[in-house]
């Protein structure tokens, strides 16, 4: 396959970037999107250009690393991360239009990686339970309704990727929030930090300019995971509860 | 998966709580409910809510035209008597006003600020333009600042009569709207606004469900259902009235 590309360069955090446009040739189908920017970086190093910056690690849809907005799309046209996106999406003589993610709360670092540490606050702000947990306890120590267990491993598949955020018109971290907060939620082992969790993650949330949600739905038709849009409605209900029962203290 | 599970367990006992969520510093549940996101889509939720109800019962009163003019103009003498003996002479018409002011202000401040918000968040539009699934936002924003605007002529024009074509009779709404909707202007004016309040009802009522945490997979279905409807039998409803005029059937 040949393809032309259409790339975000961008210098630095506080330079003006621009797309920039290169061709690539002796493209596989096979390949996954991110080894086709491989081939493309090859090309840059050995014509002695700057190659392009982006995120990746693990390479196979469960770090949460990778990103790119290609033709518009949080992790392109399938339903995946891009590191799981295979060039047999594309055709031939293409023209591929690569971003980072936009929003605020997500800097340009450089080209098409962002900063994305504004979760990692989210999650330190009460993403996790206070019980020290030691060794991996016998399993049927502490029962959970298989329901329960089906809604908190649902929402435990996020993986922070950023997505929801990307295809977000108002850049709100309103999904990745609610899918953290509702899998911990849920749980007997989250049970005692139930209140101050969601309430903290909202705060945090809010004070890294997240933008709010307008139910727009396209943070779930981005996510590679499958977290679905009621997850925020469940988030809304349990801020509402915590605010409730924090009044009456 | 399921790679944050775990590393979120690990954490726990690493991180405490960071900056501003130490116990102490968590603000008032009221203050919080002012200044988060949530909070503000909450006072939204609720006063859209009202407006609702209210929106029902106008447009239910409003098809009393079709009755004549004498029971549409006692209907104008009922709404300020009601409440009688138990409170004073439009007392309950104007608690009803103050709760309505309440909402609107409440429900225009609330959006101006989340929109203002939203639109600091995702300063930079993407080059590569695509279809957005749903134009739900956008019509949210323009159809309120029409909505807002209809409110204050509607009300210039036939409750105070400032605005109003012709001779403004208090207390006889029946020859009141016949004049309004002679006009050509009033007609658009009217008719653009309740198709934008049903347009407005129609993601509105849906996104009030998220946002007081009913909505859930299972209601999905319902609650559009419920919405579409509300939509259309409040649009429906509040245009016949402009289209007997406009057709003779009252007049
Ligand atoms: C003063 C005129 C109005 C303005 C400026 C306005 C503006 C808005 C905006 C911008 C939103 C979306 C907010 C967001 O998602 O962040 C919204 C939501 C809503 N509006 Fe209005 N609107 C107005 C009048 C009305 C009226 C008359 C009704 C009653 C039918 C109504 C009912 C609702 C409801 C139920 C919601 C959903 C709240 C939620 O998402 O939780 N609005 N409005
Ligand atoms: S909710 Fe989905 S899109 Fe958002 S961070 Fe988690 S996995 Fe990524
Ligand atoms: S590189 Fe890990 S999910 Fe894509």
């Amino acid at each position: 396959m040949k393809l032309t590309l259409r790339v975000w360069r961008q210098k630095n955090a506080g330079a003006d970037g621009a797309m920039s446009t290169y061709e690539v040739d002796g493209i596989s189908q096979d390949m996954s999107f991110l080894e086709m920017l491989d081939t493309l970086n090859e090309e840059l190093i050995l014509k002695g250009e700057d190659p392009v910056a982006f995120d990746h690690d693990c390479r196979e849809g469960i770090c949460g690393a990778c990103s790119l907005v290609i033709n518009g799309d949080a992790h392109g046209p399938e339903r995946t991360t891009t590191c799981q996106l295979h060039m047999r999406s594309f055709d031939d003589g293409d023209t591929i239009d690569i971003e980072p993610w936009r929003a605020s709360a997500f800097p340009v670092v450089k080209d098409l990686v962002v900063d994305r540490s504004a979760f990692d606050r989210i999650i330190q702000a009460g993403g996790y339970i206070t019980a020290p947990t030691g060794a991996a306890p016998e399993a049927h120590a502490t029962p959970v309704p298989k329901p329960d267990a089906d809604f908190a491993f649902e929402h435990a598949e996020c993986i922070g990727c950023g997505a929801c955020v990307a295809a977000c018109p108002n850049g709100s971290a309103m999904l990745f929030t609610s899918a953290k907060v509702n899998h911990l939620n849920v749980l007997p082992q989250g049970s005692p930090e139930r209140e101050t969790r969601v309430l903290d993650m909202v705060g945090q949330m809010d004070d890294e300019g997240f933008g709010g949600c307008t139910l727009t739905g396209e943070c779930a038709t981005a996510c590679p995971k499958g977290i679905p849009l009621p997850s925020i409605a469940a988030m809304n209900k349990e801020w509402l509860r915590a605010n409730r029962k924090a009044a009456k203290r | 998966m399921r790679s944050l599970a775990p590393t979120v367990i690990c954490m726990a006992l690493a991180t405490r709580p960071v900056k501003g969520t130490a116990p102490g510093k968590r603000p008032s549940p009221a203050r919080s409910l002012w200044d988060s996101t949530i909070g503000k889509k909450t006072v939204m939720a609720v006063s859209g809510l009202i407006m609702l109800g209210y929106l029902v019962a106008h447009m239910i009163g409003n098809l009393k035209v079709f009755f004549g003019p004498d029971e549409m103009n006692a209907y104008a003498r009922f709404l300020r008597t009601m409440g009688e003996p138990v409170l004073h002479h439009e007392w309950a018409l104007w608690l009803v006003r103050i709760v309505l002011v309440a909402a609107v202000v409440g429900h225009a401040v609330s959006a101006y600020q989340l929109s203002r918000r939203d639109i600091k968040a995702r300063p930079q539009k993407y080059v590569h333009k695509r279809k957005r699934a749903s134009y739900a936002t956008r019509t949210m924003r323009w159809g309120g600042i029409i909505l807002a605007l209809f409110i204050v002529w509607h009300i210039l024009d036939l409750t105070t009569g400032t605005v109003h074509p012709g001779e403004f009779e208090h207390l006889h709404p029946y020859q009141n709207l016949i004049d309004t909707f002679s006009t050509w202007y009033g007609n658009v004016i009217y008719i653009v606004a309740v198709s934008a309040v049903g347009l407005h009802v129609r993601h509105g009522f849906w996104s009030a469900a998220q946002t007081l945490g009913v909505g859930n997979a299972r209601r999905e279905r319902l609650l559009k259902l419920i919405a579409n409807t509300l939509a259309l039998v409040l649009t429906l409803g509040f245009v016949s009235v402009p289209v007997a005029v406009m057709t003779g059937v009252v007049s």
